[in-house]
């Protein structure tokens, strides 16, 4: 079985957030990016499934962008064994990203892996419109993959821990929520010893023009509601315990 | 102002609250045009409940959620409709609907909305994106709406249309994705659902050893422990301590947040606390918005310091 997974870059939420000049974006000259962590688990997920013997291949494919290389020789230092860059497009929204990583993954895989949803991802969660685009199944907040003869086993996770598992064929779109284990971690020294021996295929593709068909009017920081009763010390936080009966 | 239709979910026999929100909003946007509620399975039987909508269209089909089948059958009724506006819960199951009903539809779907509003002959959408950080506004004619739990009322769903039950058939898809069996959560030491004071961790915590810290002081509060989703992704804490969207919903008296930033999948799970204490260093956190209280401090001095005081 051979896996794609889709990775992508999404502003640190760490970070302090700003909207720029135009009042509809946030700025991101400033700003740090980092991988998407439910593609984090993507990944992860997809290691677990070949270290299991029950896939041959990992492919770690990324749309070119802030410090992508890094997480493409990153994904290879923790399993992948390919990493494919997606050149010349110029993308904004999922729509559009599922539009030319279909056009990426063709009909190549058995399996695409990506994150359930991203914190930026306004127009739709990328995974179930790209399965749509290439008329193959998709199934969302999956925890859990086992390769079987004839597919997959999925577990997709409901509420309060609530979980169904199904059968799949493939080729199929995942849109993981959480690997079966913690996203391993590669060593900055396993990283570099990558970046030196393989290497990023690019692909140049261009991607189907979309016609935007909803408009942003505006971004800003959600009004403050009030808000909270900010404490000053210690001892306030004991007083307030002890009124509501807790200390 | 336009035609919407609602898809309801469902499960062991009961609707979501999210239909009931939904449907309350769907009415109000609806004002004058029809709405709608798309039922399956052996739903039709439960119709009546939908008292908001003018019309329940019942699919029919199994009653196991199946991504594949319930998104075929509802995109062929949805074409056959064509509503304005399509609403979908920004849940599990919304997400294996939604963005398929987009493309499919050629309709632009719009997520994480904490309110649809008409505006003249638009509708307004606001998201919550960034983790509940920035608040995106954006319009369009027409669109498949992701609603965010607990954003309306559910009880002005119940009541205010007619609820008339109508059959409508629909192919259930190519048998490509099979429901097998729902797995139930593992019985939990303690239901913190039926906690008064919970000491809840969030990623600010940084190690897992660092979880011992804040047992002590949960304990010290006669306190349980409860934790975001993040803690159980990392394996620290067990799934039954998780609140939130894809965790438990919990309504203790006391809610104290270390280290939560509040992003709306955890602010679902408990934002109906009595009293809310965040503790956060990043002062911009939006979990300070829906707090009663809060401190920008570091989560372990707060701690230590509190243990010294309780001593």
């Amino acid at each position: 079985m051979k896996i794609a997974v889709l990775l992508k870059q999404v502003p640190d939420l760490a970070e302090e957030l700003e909207v720029d000049d135009s009042g509809k974006a946030l700025d991101t000259e400033y700003i740090k990016f980092k991988l998407d962590e439910y593609d984090e688990h993507a990944l992860e997920e997809a290691v677990c499934l070949k270290e299991a013997g029950q896939a041959s291949e990992i492919t770690a494919i990324a749309l070119d962008g802030d410090e992508v290389d890094k997480a493409l020789f990153t994904s290879m230092a923790k399993g992948a064994d390919k990493a494919i860059k997606i050149m010349g497009a110029e993308v904004e929204g999922s729509r559009a990203g599922a539009s030319i990583f279909a056009e990426a993954v063709g009909t190549e895989y058995d399996l695409i892996m990506t994150g359930v949803q991203s914190v930026d991802d306004r127009e739709g969660m990328m995974g179930p419109m790209l399965s749509s685009i290439l008329k193959i199944p998709c199934l969302s907040v999956v925890t859990r993959v086992e390769g079987g003869d004839n597919g997959i086993v999925v577990h997709k996770e409901y509420f309060g821990g609530l979980m169904a598992s199904f059968d799949v064929q493939v080729p199929a779109v995942l849109g993981i929520q959480a690997a079966r284990q913690t996203p391993r971690y590669a060593p900055v020294s396993k990283v570099r010893q990558i970046q030196e021996s393989a290497s990023i295929e690019e692909k140049s593709l261009n991607g189907a023009s979309e016609t935007v068909k909803s408009e942003v009017t505006s971004m800003a920081p959600p009004t403050k509601t009030g808000g909270a009763k900010m404490l000053g010390s210690v001892d306030e936080l004991v007083e307030l315990l002890k009124e509501k009966g807790v200390a | 102002m336009g035609n919407v239709l609602v898809i309801t979910e469902h499960m062991k026999g009961e609707f979501q609250d999210i239909s009931f929100e939904m449907l309350g909003q769907a009415r109000k946007l609806a004002n004058g045009g029809k709405c709608s509620a798309l039922v399956f399975g052996s739903m039709k039987g439960r119709s009546s409940e939908l008292g908001a909508a003018d019309r329940v269209l019942c699919l029919g089909g199994s009653d196991d959620f199946n991504p594949e089948a319930y998104s075929s059958a509802a995109l062929q009724v949805i074409q056959s409709e064509s509503p304005d506006l399509v609403l979908v819960g920004s849940t599990s199951m919304g997400l294996d609907l939604a963005p398929v009903l987009g493309v499919s539809l050629d309709l632009p779907v719009i997520s994480y909305c904490s309110s649809v509003e008409t505006s003249g002959d638009s509708f307004e959408f606001k998201s919550q994106l960034y983790g509940g950080k920035m608040e995106v506004n954006s319009t369009a004619p027409k669109a498949v709406a992701m609603v965010l739990a607990g954003s309306y009322s559910a009880e002005a769903g119940k009541s205010g249309g007619s609820a008339t039950a109508e059959d409508v058939t629909a192919d259930f898809g190519s048998g490509k994705v099979k429901f097998k069996e729902l797995i139930e959560p593992e019985a939990a030491d303690v239901d913190i659902t039926q906690s008064d004071i919970l000491v809840a961790v969030g990623r600010g915590i940084g190690s897992k050893d660092d979880i011992e810290v804040v047992q002590e002081l949960a304990e010290n509060l006669k306190a349980d422990l409860a934790c975001s989703r993040p803690i159980v992704d990392a394996g620290w804490l067990p799934k039954s301590c998780q609140v939130g969207k894809s965790g438990l919903k919990v309504n203790p008296k006391v809610y104290i947040a270390l280290g939560i930033s509040g992003a709306p999948e955890h602010l679902e799970g408990m934002k109906s606390s009595s009293t809310i204490i965040a503790i956060n260093t990043d002062k911009t956190a939006p979990i300070f918005d829906f707090a009663h209280y809060g401190m920008t401090e570091d989560l372990f001095d707060i701690c230590e310091e509190l243990e010294d005081s309780l001593s």
